[in-house]
């Protein structure tokens, strides 16, 4: 599809015998959620890692708004808009909650190569930073230091740092990974509404979260796609039910 | 718990309090064992941007309070044997302008802080901390072998440099201009850690994952914070030489690498007074254990780890507590 804001290409990745991603061709158009399901060890966190910059692909390519991006670093690729949440919160946890959003929002937007003016006292960084952090529902959170925060409320900041980056599209390993009933809820609002700013790439194993979200979904076994296709198509697959819904079917 | 910024204004004023009351009391020898404190004070202040914000474990930072040491020493001794440190390819003398100096020792401290970083930054832990010693090492051969400039011996310089305006041979006028550049360094670190810069840098030493996430290079910004620490280090370095009126290898051998850090480990990595508080804890019982005991590096080195073990902090954290966050 040549709208498609971000795609893969074959990508394959081998780790010596194991062949962790096996000729995955999936894509992301404007506007839908695109849900990776898939049992552990699958390949999903191996996928996003190559398509977001911190894996190279033994082969293949990943294409990011129509540039080949497969040469770039990861940084590169944040900065031309591929905006990243980990399965495991990679945060500032000395930092305050504030000062991690401003971190995201001088990434992109800023210049880190000021040594003298106060940053907190830079208005429109700070602007932004609580804007994300507004969206995310961390707005009472600022002042707070990240380590002090609930599991729930760091993966919430997860998605508020991808946020400062003003994505063209989101990249989120298993945002739900550790939430109880009632995060998994209040996460699905928010991302129900960040879908409206960019399309989602969600690798997701919360079922409830993935069938009220995803507009489409594609089912990872063994490194490969075996479908892709509409919610409803996909509860009523065959080979999915038996790869993977089995244990509830 | 008290307010770091009422320990800090404490100590400040012990620096100012102190050496007056042994000017007025004519006690010359406690205004150098003072100037002594302020200068390595100020090597460590320069340690803490590289160690304390970024993260960086150098055992490598005599490099630059040798640099600076030679600057002053090779600038001085050409200028008070009147011969040009080079003829080609254009004339180049020594001098005896302080600032000159200075400024020479910064620079060339940055030069070196930039390809030594550069270098070293390839690697982290364990590995980053060897290749700075290794590279300590390779100045400090290189200082014994320099015959020109007095190779093993070191170099005597007869009269301290000079500064516009002031008596330089004046103890606490010596100590003065020490004093100033000190409070001039803290006041950069200050901002330095309120600043953008600040900001990334502080998180590229927690998380490097999360710095390139936000598209930032952590690399660079660490590189940038070495720079920036030898160049205060290796202000110091020049000072010292000018205390001393000598330099020699010693300046960079991996033992005053060592104790560079421990004055920041004792006061507090990352905290703004913590090198302050280092130096001073250091030099006094140096002067004290040394008065009583040989040995006094053994006691150093129990109550050394005492610290380390009891509070993660340094001093500055026992009695402040925890960092404050930056509001
Ligand atoms: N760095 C690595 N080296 C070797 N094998 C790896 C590495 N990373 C992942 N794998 C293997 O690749 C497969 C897919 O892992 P992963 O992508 O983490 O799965 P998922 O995220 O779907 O649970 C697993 O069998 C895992 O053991
Ligand atoms: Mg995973």
């Amino acid at each position: 599809m040549s709208d498609a804001i971000l795609s893969t290409d074959a990508l394959t990745k081998k780790f010596g015998a194991i062949t962790a991603c096996n000729d995955v061709s999936i894509n992301l158009i404007p506007g839908e959620v695109h849900a990776i399901i898939g049992p552990n060890g699958a390949g999903k966190s191996t996928l996003i890692a190559q398509i977001c910059g911190s894996l190279k692909p033994t082969s293949g390519t990943v294409e990011f708004l129509g540039q080949d991006v497969t040469g770039l670093s990861a940084r590169e690729r944040s900065r031309n808009g591929l905006g990243r949440t980990f399965q495991i919160s990679a945060l500032v946890l000395e930092d305050t909650v504030l000062q991690n959003a401003m971190l995201g929002v001088l990434g992109t937007t800023g210049n880190p190569w000021k040594f003298f003016r106060p940053i907190l006292k830079d208005k429109q960084l700070r602007q932004s930073a609580e804007d994300c952090l507004s969206q995310v529902g961390l707005s009472e959170y600022l002042q707070k230091r990240t380590a002090e925060l609930s599991h729930g409320q760091r993966r919430q900041l997860e998605i508020g740092m991808a946020l400062t980056l003003s994505p063209k599209a989101f990249i989120m390993d298993e945002p739900m990974a550790g939430l109880g009933y009632e995060g998994s809820m209040q996460l699905t609002e928010i991302l129900r509404e960040l879908k409206k700013q960019a399309p989602i790439l969600l690798v997701e194993h919360d079922m409830d979260a993935v069938f009220s979200l995803a507009d489409r979904v594609s089912v990872l076994v063994n490194g490969k796609v075996i479908t892709t296709g509409t919610v409803d198509e996909i509860r009523n697959d065959r080979a999915v039910r038996e790869a993977y819904l089995g244990q509830d079917a | 718990m008290i307010r770091e910024r009422y320990v800090n204004l404490c100590l400040l004023l012990l620096l100012v309090a102190v050496p007056l009351w042994a000017h007025f009391s004519d006690e010359p020898f406690t205004i150098t064992l003072m100037t002594r404190v302020v200068i390595y004070a100020l090597a460590a202040v320069g340690l803490n941007i590289a160690l304390g914000l970024g993260g960086l474990v150098s055992l490598g930072h005599a490099i630059f309070f040798g640099l600076g040491g030679y600057a002053m020493g090779i600038l001085a001794f050409h200028a008070q044997t009147y011969t040009p440190i080079s003829e080609w390819p254009f004339l180049l003398n020594g001098t005896k302008s302080m600032p000159i100096i200075w400024l020479v020792a910064i620079v060339v401290s940055a030069a070196a802080g930039l390809i030594v970083g550069a270098l070293s930054l390839r690697t982290t832990g364990v590995y980053f901390i060897m290749i700075t010693l290794a590279f300590a090492q390779m100045f400090f051969y290189f200082s014994i072998s320099w015959s020109n400039y007095g190779g093993e011996d070191g170099l005597s310089i007869y009269l301290r440099n000079d500064f516009p305006g002031l008596n330089t041979l004046d103890p606490i006028q010596f100590y003065s201009i020490c004093f100033a550049l000190l409070v001039v360094a803290l006041l950069f670190t200050s901002l330095l850690m309120h600043s953008a810069f600040g900001l990334a840098l502080n998180a590229a030493r927690q998380s490097v994952e999360r710095v390139e996430t936000v598209g930032l290079d952590a690399t660079r910004l660490k590189l940038v914070a070495f720079v920036l620490s030898g160049m205060l280090t290796g202000l110091a370095g020049a000072l010292f030489a000018d205390l001393n009126r000598f330099v020699s290898p010693s300046m960079f051998s991996w033992q005053l690498s060592g104790e560079i850090m421990v004055f920041v480990i004792i006061g507090g990595v990352g905290r703004l007074f913590g090198p302050v508080v280092g130096a001073i804890v250091f030099v006094l019982l140096e002067h004290w254990l040394g008065g009583i005991s040989d040995y006094w590096h053994v006691y150093f080195g129990m109550l050394l780890l005492c610290i380390v073990l009891f509070s993660r902090g340094g001093l500055i954290g026992m009695i402040c507590g925890r960092k404050e966050v930056n509001v």
